[in-house]
């Protein structure tokens, strides 16, 4: 279980980062962060969505290059003798050559060819002829696939596999590049549990031949079962290196824990308004599963209420399917069963317009991807969702637009150079200031917030905050998915936790602690494949009702 | 565009040895700077010191009859490539529209206020149908307007039996020269060319085309229907298409099934040279009319200077990538 690795002979240092520094417009992704990982070493990597993990992979093989700090390599590209030498990885192609291999939660894979052809990918053996030895790659392939113990024909079109084959393939393919350094962006997030403990097996396998593996992963139950050492990151900043043995409720105290004081200016109404939106029963089946496994459904019998002047949290983890329940209640995508009713109107399935009539408003995840239109004036994107309400005669009226544009600019504060300007060149806050100002002048009544602060620096978050507040007092109703616990413990009046597309509890501002919301969160990861509910989603789910 | 300055400006420096990167350094400074008016103006100016017959106002009005069809057909392109679609049967829905109007009036023997209506209804139903493609078949446009291309095009000689029919001498007024002097089709694309642009700057649907091509996601979730406006996207092209398809009929005073065929590839050009990017969310009519008569003044020049008509083509090939490259360096240093 331990492992711990300092005995091992071969302990010795394939990779070290010192000091890496990474920012973006807007945040500091990244500040003076040190990593060490030794050969035969599960590294695990622990740390909130945002805490800077992914950056710091994406470093590592070649996506980013660190502002400032070092990253050192054992060897090096010229086979340079045994010690650490400074490298710069300026593409994947270079992280390759360092023997530096990364396995990302989106996979890197070309569905319409086969597994052989995408294990060697750009690198397929070849004839002496030059033409590419179709049957050494999928001997090879065949070899691969062995070692990952995945049943299927190397000819086989990707497309054909199911999600957790993928992330076979993505290993396999790993393994084929005989890398040094394996890097595993939560392997095990789309994974049941038998094919968790396969990768297990890989993965010591791996450890006993000497690679060294960086280890990211939400699961805290998978540290203990697998890790060797664990480096914590918290807002880009490496806080700690402790042993994988550490208990859980110590992870998640470095994990999360900071001092958050007037950080959250939540001002909570005395008594709670009248309902606003009631979902009973929502549900989505999900795609099948692989080996006929049953289909994990997205999420499942979500039952909740908002009130007028309510800030509810909706925390869990990345995947744990909240933004997904969000898209079907704004009608952005469809539900299997289930009801969501504001004002006691029940609303058409699948349908953005109506939920808009009903006063429903979405701020998205994914800010410049969902939220702008990146190339459009500010004056645009702040009246696009009331694009109907000021035509008039066929015309749309462009000075009402104009004016009604600077005045909401005006009390967001945004700080703009003209409402010509375009959305893309904003700061990250002000262009969720400009997401948030559009469903204003849209007069939302009951405002969908996900993630509304990721990557967004401490002044504009307040500020957003200060938004919230003034919402709530003017009697709209909020419900805010967020991956930061602070901000949701700091905000919400309610906290509603989800674990793999199920309600886990519901917990009042006043007993809603981290340690409380991070055991619902992790509550059954990989369990309860048939989708039956745990004792305490049912008891916490009568709660809500 | 710099290209056509700089040989032009090349033998003239050189024969008159003043100013060697005067002219030449100013034009491409101005185009860099002005984007398609500024490349109209540099080719005008160029045009007019090759040519002594390039200048007047007869030449001019005649460019201006040239662009006319090409610049209809491209305004409704616009719509469409501002939403990130392409539309590639402008050319067949035009030959379409224009055969159905004379084969209502001059075979079937409708009056011509029935034909008219018929034929731009033809084109807008054409449209609608390859937006219907696009948005509910989920057909990649490129492959539902290629499918309308051959469609119009079949339909066109199927009605027409693949011969010219003459087009009703009512509609040939279109194509005529008022008080000796003001071409009619010229009229007809600045009208054009104004109901384009109060279309996307001051209609629903043309603010919903810049939101859906700049991001078709963040409209969806702003509440616009993305689906039923890209319809009416589609029908718009169909219907500038069916004008455009009349307007060239009406100058040649016949309906030709094989008529405009081709011209969906300037109408592209002329949007793509006027500044709005095929990946969506820009562009102007007053750029898609710019674009037009760059074409048309270079055809023009090159016609006036004797250039055979194998090398226009490539010149004219030569100045869409230029244009467009201008425009990518000069958007690239506005950033």
């Amino acid at each position: 279980m331990t492992g711990a690795n300092d005995d091992v002979p071969d302990g010795r240092e394939l990779l070290r980062v010192e000091g890496v520094t990474k920012a973006f417009p807007g945040v500091r992704a990244l500040d003076g962060v040190d990593l060490s990982l030794r050969a035969g070493e599960v590294h695990v990597l622990l740390g909130e969505n945002g805490a800077g993990k992914s950056t710091l992979i994406k470093m590592l093989s070649g996506a980013h290059r660190p502002d400032a700090g070092r990253i050192l390599v054992r060897g090096g590209p010229d086979g340079a003798p045994d010690g650490l030498r400074e490298v710069q990885i300026r593409s994947a192609q270079d992280a390759e050559r360092l023997g530096i291999a990364t396995i990302y939660q989106e996979f890197n894979l070309v569905p319409g060819l086969t597994v052989a052809e995408n294990i060697f990918l750009g690198r397929q053996p070849r004839t002496a002829l030059g033409l590419i030895d179709r049957k050494a790659m999928r001997a090879r392939a065949a070899d691969l696939l062995r070692r990952v113990r995945l049943d299927v024909s190397p000819n086989t079109p990707v497309a054909e596999l199911g999600i957790a084959r993928l992330q076979m393939v993505e290993i396999a393919k790993a393994l084929s590049l005989d890398a040094r350094v394996l890097i595993m962006d939560e392997p095990t997030a789309v994974l049941t549990s038998e094919e968790v403990e396969t990768l297990f097996g890989i993965v010591r396998e791996l450890r006993e031949a000497g690679v060294g593996i960086i280890f990211i992963t939400h699961h805290l139950d998978e540290i203990g079962a697998l890790g060797d050492r664990v480096t914590v990151l918290r807002d880009g900043r490496s806080v700690d290196q402790v042993p994988a043995s550490t208990g859980e409720e110590e992870l998640i105290r470095l994990m999360v824990g900071r001092d958050i004081a007037e950080q959250y200016p939540r001002r909570r109404p005395d008594e709670p308004g009248a309902p606003l939106l009631r979902v009973r029963g929502l549900t989505r089946h999900g795609a099948k599963g692989t080996g006929g496994a049953p289909a994990r459904p997205v999420f499942e019998g979500i039952d909740f209420d908002i009130r007028a002047g309510e800030v509810v949290g909706l925390a869990g983890l990345v995947g744990a399917g909240r933004t997904e329940v969000a898209r079907a209640v704004f009608g952005v995508d469809r539900y299997d069963a289930g009801t969501v009713e504001v004002a006691g109107e029940r609303l058409a399935r699948g349908d953005v317009r109506a939920a808009m009539r009903a006063g429903l408003g979405l701020v998205p995840e994914d800010r410049k991807g969902q939220g702008l239109v990146l190339d459009a004036s500010l004056q645009d994107n702040l009246t696009l969702a009331r694009l109907d309400r000021d035509t008039r005669g066929g015309l749309v009226d462009r000075r009402g637009q104009r004016r009604e544009a600077a005045d909401v600019a005006g009390r967001l504060k945004v700080r703009m150079s003209g409402l010509g300007q375009h959305a893309r060149t904003l700061s990250g806050g002000n262009q969720q200031k400009i997401v948030i100002g559009k469903w204003l002048l849209a007069k939302t009544r009951l405002l969908i917030l996900d993630e509304p602060t990721r990557g967004i620096d401490v002044g504009a978050k307040v500020e957003i905050y200060q938004l919230v507040n003034e919402l709530t007092a003017a009697g709209c109703g909020v419900l805010m998915i967020s991956s930061d616990l602070p901000e949701v413990l700091g905000m919400s009046d309610r906290v509603l936790v989800m674990a793999q597309g199920r309600l886990t509890g519901e917990l009042p501002a006043g007993q809603a602690t981290q340690d409380a919301v991070m055991e619902l969160a992790l509550q059954s990861p990989h369990a309860a494949p048939d989708g039956t509910h745990t004792d305490e989603s049912a008891m916490e789910g009568s709660d809500v009702r | 565009m710099s290209a056509e300055v700089k040989t032009a400006a090349g033998p003239r420096a050189a024969g008159g040895g003043t100013a060697p990167d005067g002219f030449g350094a100013w034009s491409s400074r101005a185009v860099l700077r002005n984007g398609p008016l500024g490349g109209l103006i540099a080719l005008v100016v160029v045009m007019a010191v090759l040519s002594r017959d390039f200048l007047n106002g007869q030449n001019l009005l005649n460019v201006g009859v040239q662009a006319s069809v090409t610049a209809i057909l491209a305004f409704g392109v616009t719509f469409v490539i501002v939403s990130a679609g392409i539309d590639l049967s402008v050319g067949s829905v035009a030959a379409l529209s224009a055969t159905v109007v004379a084969w209502a009036a001059t075979d079937q023997g409708l009056p011509v206020w029935l034909a008219v209506p018929l034929g731009l209804a033809v084109g807008a139903l054409a449209g609608l149908l390859s937006g219907a493609l696009v948005a509910y078949g989920r057909l990649p446009a490129f492959i539902a307007t290629l499918a309308m291309l051959s469609v119009g095009r079949g339909l066109a000689l199927v009605i027409s039996g693949g011969s010219p029919i003459p087009f009703p001498g009512a509609v040939n007024g279109l194509g005529d020269t008022l008080g000796d002097w003001l071409p009619v089709p010229v009229l007809v694309m600045i009208a054009m060319g104004l109901i384009a642009a109060l279309i996307l700057a001051r209609t629903y649907s043309g603010r919903a085309m810049f939101a859906i091509g700049g991001n078709e996601e963040a409209a969806r979730l702003s509440g616009i229907d993305v689906k039923r406006r890209k319809l009416v996207i589609y029908a718009l092209s169909g219907l500038f298409a069916a004008v455009a398809g009349i307007v060239l009929a009406a100058r040649l005073t016949s309906a030709q099934p094989q008529a405009a065929s081709g011209y969906e590839l300037d109408a592209i050009a002329a949007v793509v040279i006027g500044g709005a990017s095929l990946s969506g969310g820009s562009g102007k009519a007053s750029g898609t009319l710019i674009g037009a008569l760059i074409l048309a003044v270079l055809r023009n020049g090159l016609n006036l200077l004797s250039v055979s008509a194998f090398w226009q083509q490539v010149a004219t090939g030569l100045v869409i990538a230029l244009a467009v490259l201008l425009d990518t360096l000069r958007r690239r240093s506005a950033r």
